[in-house]
């Protein structure tokens, strides 16, 4: 069974939603993530999304961006990143790894180089969030022969013939976006969430769904969890380790996010 | 006779999914793709839609000025000595260059969608100041976003998109400049779908945008052909357009595709030179690979973070280029050149004395191609130069690489 299923397995017997935390690699201890991943992991989260940062990302607001952009400048590259995954594992994190970024990046590496190097790193997943469906096909192969998941985006603007198309692709859990728009903190969760939520249940059944984009406060995550299987929370988290350089702040907020989740 | 339902029977492509041989498709964030699915689907009924297509029509004669004229360029062509030397005279569309063919067709789309809001990228500001016109006119709330970098090179352009009612939004992030701004136009859209369509400026971007801004461009070609045919009772042997995101020399190109005997050659920018890393040649120099939604070559480097693209010419300061021209260039349909700065600044001034018509730096880099190509021809042999914008809005820039006024 893959690390993300058993993940939602156990999560599911305690009633709890998953609290998925993104994570820039390299932003901001460049060569020493796998700290952060750590302390995000020991903190109580159930799931990681490692950011592979990209020159032009069009799916990050301003607090991503500028993070990606001095993980750039400091040197990252997608072998770095990978590098980094395995030092999370070396140093014993067990929760799953999930990569995040754009797609220029995996395909420069070379589609199959990509996957099974993400693999053997110990990355169990994958979000491209430009690389929509119907473009996926060989990415889809290419993963699943290394045991790779394959994670999809669904958004409020989603209809039947986009749900239709990402079910034969979509593996590990579905991310669904709760807001049109980029990546950022917002005031509230977005009205409508319980619904596409539902939508997306019947249309891709079998698959946990995770609500991200917008999602900073636990009280946004205790509204998430009471729909879905879990909250992704990214702006908050990389804003306050960039602004606190502080692992113990990180552990704080992770550990205050994940008290959220139970239901 | 219709100018869309002739400008797109030149060739097959792109596919269904948009793409054209390998390139192409749509490589976008899930929340545009409905949005793109709607705007292929009221583009597909638009161009066998005869009231559409006579709107557009109507529009490009009474507001554009088309067809715009086949000039006899009688000085060049005796000065290099080769090649007779015709020119398409974009340069006389209104708003000075060929943008606004599109804006109007997009304009038009946006009202069949009712989408109130429209957003825009630019770089030189052309495209910019096409859109803002047309949203003047059909009544339209207009937001570009432009290069800080860029604001500052093209004063004069954010001025006049100021005049027409325009909001312009200088983008700070990343290099400052066109490949930017259409980040930030991608956000917004993003954001902001619902109520609102991106008129992109050229033929990249994803599906169906790359095959739309080329139809609507394509009344170039078309009109050459037309008129090439009248004047000289045969096809032109060479057709030349300068290369930024692409869309005057894919108007240009397309109906000449399937005329095996005319070569098409697109001009890209070397800005410093080829042999330096501060340039704009990305058929010339790039590697496929996925920028703004398509498949396509691109300025990156080995780890596919994409690189600045440098030219003294804000239009073709971009480090990608449509998909078509990358399926042109390796189906060897189309050849691609590129001159660096110094020949473009030579040639704009070159061709303002001997012709008296002040082209726009993107367009002089046709030129300094056309002198090195047009001697090595003969005299009974034609080109046909892509004339895509006049040079009114680079004066100042020219000026400060020249060393100033000189009064
Ligand atoms: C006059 C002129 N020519 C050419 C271009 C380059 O664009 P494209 O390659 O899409 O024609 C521009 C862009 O701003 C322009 O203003």
């Amino acid at each position: 069974m893959s690390r993300l299923q058993s993940c939602f397995d156990a999560l599911h017997d305690r009633n709890e939603a998953a609290l998925v935390v993104f994570v820039t690699a390299g932003d901001p201890f460049p060569g020493e993530t796998w700290k952060v991943i750590k302390t995000i992991a020991d903190a109580g989260a159930d799931i990681i999304e490692l950011g592979i940062p990209f020159s032009d990302p069009l799916a990050d607001g301003p607090v991503i961006q500028a993070s990606s952009m001095r993980a750039l400048e400091a040197g990252v590259t997608p072998p770095s990143v990978l590098d980094d995954v395995r030092a999370a594992r070396d140093a014993g994190v067990e929760v799953p790894i999930v990569l995040m970024g754009s797609w220029n990046p995996v395909m420069q590496f070379g589609m199959a180089e990509f996957a099974a190097a993400a693999a053997s790193a110990g990355a169990d997943a994958t979000i491209l969030t430009d690389l929509s469906p119907d473009e996926a096909e060989e990415w889809k192969v290419a993963s699943t022969a290394e045991g790779l998941d394959t994670i999809f985006l669904i958004a409020p603007t989603s209809t039947q013939v986009r749900m239709d198309m990402v079910r034969p692709l979509a593996g590990g859990f579905i991310y669904c976006v709760s807001r049109t728009g980029i990546t950022g903190m917002h005031d509230n969760v977005s009205n409508g969430i319980a619904d596409l939520v539902e939508n997306i249940r019947t249309n891709i059944p079998g698959v946990p769904v995770c609500v991200g984009f917008g999602i900073s406060q636990p009280e946004h995550v205790r509204a998430v969890a009471q729909v879905a299987d879990g909250a992704v929370v990214g702006s908050r988290i990389v804003q306050q380790l960039h602004e606190t350089k502080s692992l113990d702040v990180l552990a704080e907020t992770v550990a205050s996010l994940k008290a959220a989740t139970k239901r | 006779m219709s100018s869309l339902i002739q400008g797109t029977s030149f060739t097959s492509e792109p596919d269904a999914r948009g793409h054209f041989g390998p390139f192409g498709g749509r490589f976008v964030p899930e929340t545009l793709v409905p949005a793109l699915d709607e705007l292929a689907r009221r583009y597909e009924e638009a161009r066998t839609d005869p009231e559409f297509l006579a709107e557009f029509d109507r529009h490009l004669q009474e507001y554009v000025g088309r067809p715009t004229p086949l000039t006899f360029a009688e000085n060049l062509t005796n000065e290099l000595g080769g090649a007779k030397i015709y020119l398409k005279r974009e340069d006389l569309c209104h708003t000075g260059a060929h943008k606004i063919n599109n804006t109007i067709g997009q304009i038009l789309l946006a009202r069949k969608m009712g989408k109130p809001r429209i957003i825009a990228e630019t770089g030189a500001g052309q495209h910019g100041v096409a859109t803002a016109t047309v949203c003047a006119k059909f009544g339209y709330q207009c937001c570009v976003y432009m290069g800080a970098e860029d604001v500052k090179r093209q004063r004069l352009n954010v001025f006049r998109m100021q005049l027409l009612g325009a909001e312009v939004r200088p983008v700070e992030s990343g290099t400052k400049t066109l490949k930017d701004a259409t980040n930030e136009a991608l956000r917004d859209w993003v954001t902001n779908v619902a109520d609102t369509h991106y008129i992109i400026g050229s033929v990249v971007g994803p599906h169906p945008y790359p095959a739309m801004v080329r139809d609507f461009q394509s009344v170039i070609g078309r009109e050459t052909r037309a008129q090439m045919i009248e004047r000289t009772g045969r096809l032109p042997d060479v057709v030349l357009a300068c290369v930024g995101g692409g869309s005057n020399a894919m108007g240009m190109f397309h109906p000449f595709v399937s005329d095996e005997s005319v070569r098409l050659i697109g001009v890209e920018a070397a800005g410093d030179g080829i042999g330096t890393e501060r340039h704009a040649a990305t058929l010339s120099l790039g590697r496929p690979g996925v920028l703004h939604g398509s498949l396509t070559y691109l300025l990156q480097d080995v780890h596919g973070q994409i690189a600045e693209a440098h030219s003294v010419s804000a239009g073709l300061d971009y480090p990608g280029v449509g998909p078509e021209h990358s399926s042109l260039k390796d189906r060897g349909r189309a050849e691609y050149a590129a001159v660096n700065d110094e020949e473009a600044l030579d040639a704009l001034q070159w061709v303002s004395r001997r012709e008296g018509i002040l082209p726009a730096l993107e367009t002089a880099h046709a030129f300094a191609e056309l002198r090195k190509l047009a001697p090595t021809m003969s005299p009974d042999q034609t080109i046909v130069v892509c004339f895509s914008g006049r040079g009114d809005k680079d004066v100042e820039a020219v000026a400060e690489r020249l060393g100033g006024f000189q009064l």
